[in-house]
């Protein structure tokens, strides 16, 4: 078994479009589940029970079960119910609403860190519900759970090769494919192997880095 | 879905997705403790190798750690692992990375006078570590340890991919033959949500266990808690590893 210099050249074309791919699903994904963790942590807290008890199960529910069974359920299911998406879209949609999940609990606890007082305060300046969330809650709870978010951003990375399963042309599927035409399995699977260390581990410096500044 | 496919292959496939959440949980556990002890080891060569270990594994997608272990350790060292032992490979591995970063953390958070009134005592290293750092450790790990539990859980989903007759695999096997998606992956979402509820409220049982035996009572438990208990530790293990 030798290592082959030329396969791993041939495999560059792929792998940078894979890269983009993979890119492209990272920042969808974040903003899905960005918004859909700030709805349900909107909702953990709703004034009646009818709403909190619902969102609770269902958030437990998604985040409990496999991305991967998730990912084929949406795939495989959605088309039945006449819901047409490509895979790529089915793929970000499904790691968004799986990871909104988890950005949920960030919120939550972000929130809860935010001091009574201040509810009482917008209380007593009878700001309306959208007021009180988003000029005195919001803006408080967000800058302390802004490196707890980053660490998410991180986990979605190392999930985004399940995608390929569906075959989305990210790094993992543009490796497979290459080995398929070419019968060479290890360089391109050490490439995006090392790619993902490569961009992995400055990015949890980065989030330790910004957790020293931003949470003290 | 008819009777026979499911005995002949959601009820196995259940079996074989226990099987792994088992031998991977193992191995996740013995990585766990080694590289985080390691990690507190007064020689710095230890103390680095053991952190290299945790970065590299962090950093790195389950899914394709598992592909690398089942492509291409076989040609590299001239024997082809089974499946079945390349994935546990991979989960153990890489979650214990995980696992050793909670090791560390709880090993840590004893006090620092627990350690000097061992020096104080005498005792080897190993000794203060086995009686004195371990027993207060164990209990803070436990929570975090459960979160992991989940998540090596649904991990074990991937395993599929290479072709192991797990849960997911069934799914898919049964959707090929009934057309029926929804249906079956309902159901296997249910499986999977059923099983994690189990793994929840075990290691709950077990974290009072721990805590009682070192003169600690955890309130609550019961029914109204289920929910509620698996959100407040979500909350503590804070933004670390998810």
């Amino acid at each position: 078994m030798t290592w082959d210099w030329s396969a791993v050249a041939d495999f560059m074309p792929r792998f940078w479009d894979g890269v983009f791919i993979t890119l492209q699903i990272l920042v969808l994904g974040s903003l899905i589940s960005f918004t859909l963790g700030l709805v349900w942590a909107i909702g953990f807290r709703a004034p009646t029970r009818f709403v909190r008890w619902p969102v609770n199960v269902v958030t437990e529910f998604i985040r409990t079960t496999p991305l991967l069974v998730q990912l084929f359920f949406l795939y495989f299911v959605l088309p039945e119910w006449g819901v047409q998406f490509s895979a790529l879209t089915t793929g970000t949609i499904a790691i968004g609403l799986h990871y909104s999940t988890y950005t949920a609990q960030v919120y939550r606890a972000g929130i809860e860190a935010v001091p009574a007082g201040q509810w009482e305060a917008a209380k007593a300046l009878s700001l309306p519900a959208h007021r009180t969330w988003f000029a005195v809650i919001l803006p408080q709870a967000i800058r302390r759970i802004t490196p707890a978010l980053g660490n998410y951003v991180i986990a979605m990375l190392k999930d985004t090769p399940l995608l390929a399963a569906i075959g989305v042309l990210e790094m993992l599927q543009q490796s497979r494919l290459e080995s398929a035409s070419t019968f060479q399995y290890t360089e391109p699977l050490t490439v995006i192997g090392i790619a993902f260390i490569l961009i992995a581990y400055p990015a949890s410096l980065l989030v330790r880095t910004l957790e020293r500044r931003l949470v003290r | 879905m008819t009777a026979g496919l499911w005995q002949n292959w959601v009820l196995p496939g259940i079996w074989i997705t226990i099987q792994l959440l088992v031998y991977s949980a193992a191995l996740a556990t013995a990585v766990a403790f080694t590289v985080g002890i390691a990690r507190t080891h007064s020689s710095r060569v230890v103390r680095f190798l053991a952190g290299f270990y945790t970065e590299i594994f962090r950093g790195m997608s389950a899914l394709i750690l598992m592909f690398w272990l089942f492509f291409v350790v076989p040609p590299l060292l001239g024997w082809q692992l089974v499946p079945m032992w390349a994935a546990v490979l991979a989960l153990g591995l890489s979650y214990g990375a995980y696992g050793a970063e909670i090791v560390r953390g709880a090993l840590n958070s004893v006090a620092p006078a627990q350690r000097e009134a061992g020096v104080a005592l005498s005792f080897t290293p190993w000794q203060r570590m086995r009686l004195i750092l371990l027993p207060q450790a164990v209990p803070e790990m436990i929570p975090p340890f459960c979160n992991l539990l989940v998540e090596l859980l649904k991990g074990t989903a991937l395993v599929s991919l290479l072709g192991v007759g797990d849960v997911s695999f069934a799914a898919y096997l049964v959707r090929l033959a009934t057309q029926e998606s929804a249906q079956i992956y309902t159901i296997s979402l249910v499986i999977y949500f059923v099983l994690a509820f189990v793994v929840t409220r075990s290691m709950k049982a077990l974290e009072r266990k721990t805590k009682r035996n070192i003169g600690i009572e955890v309130p609550g438990g019961g029914l109204g808690a289920l929910f509620a208990a698996r959100t407040a530790v979500t909350t503590t293990s804070g933004g670390g590893e998810k």
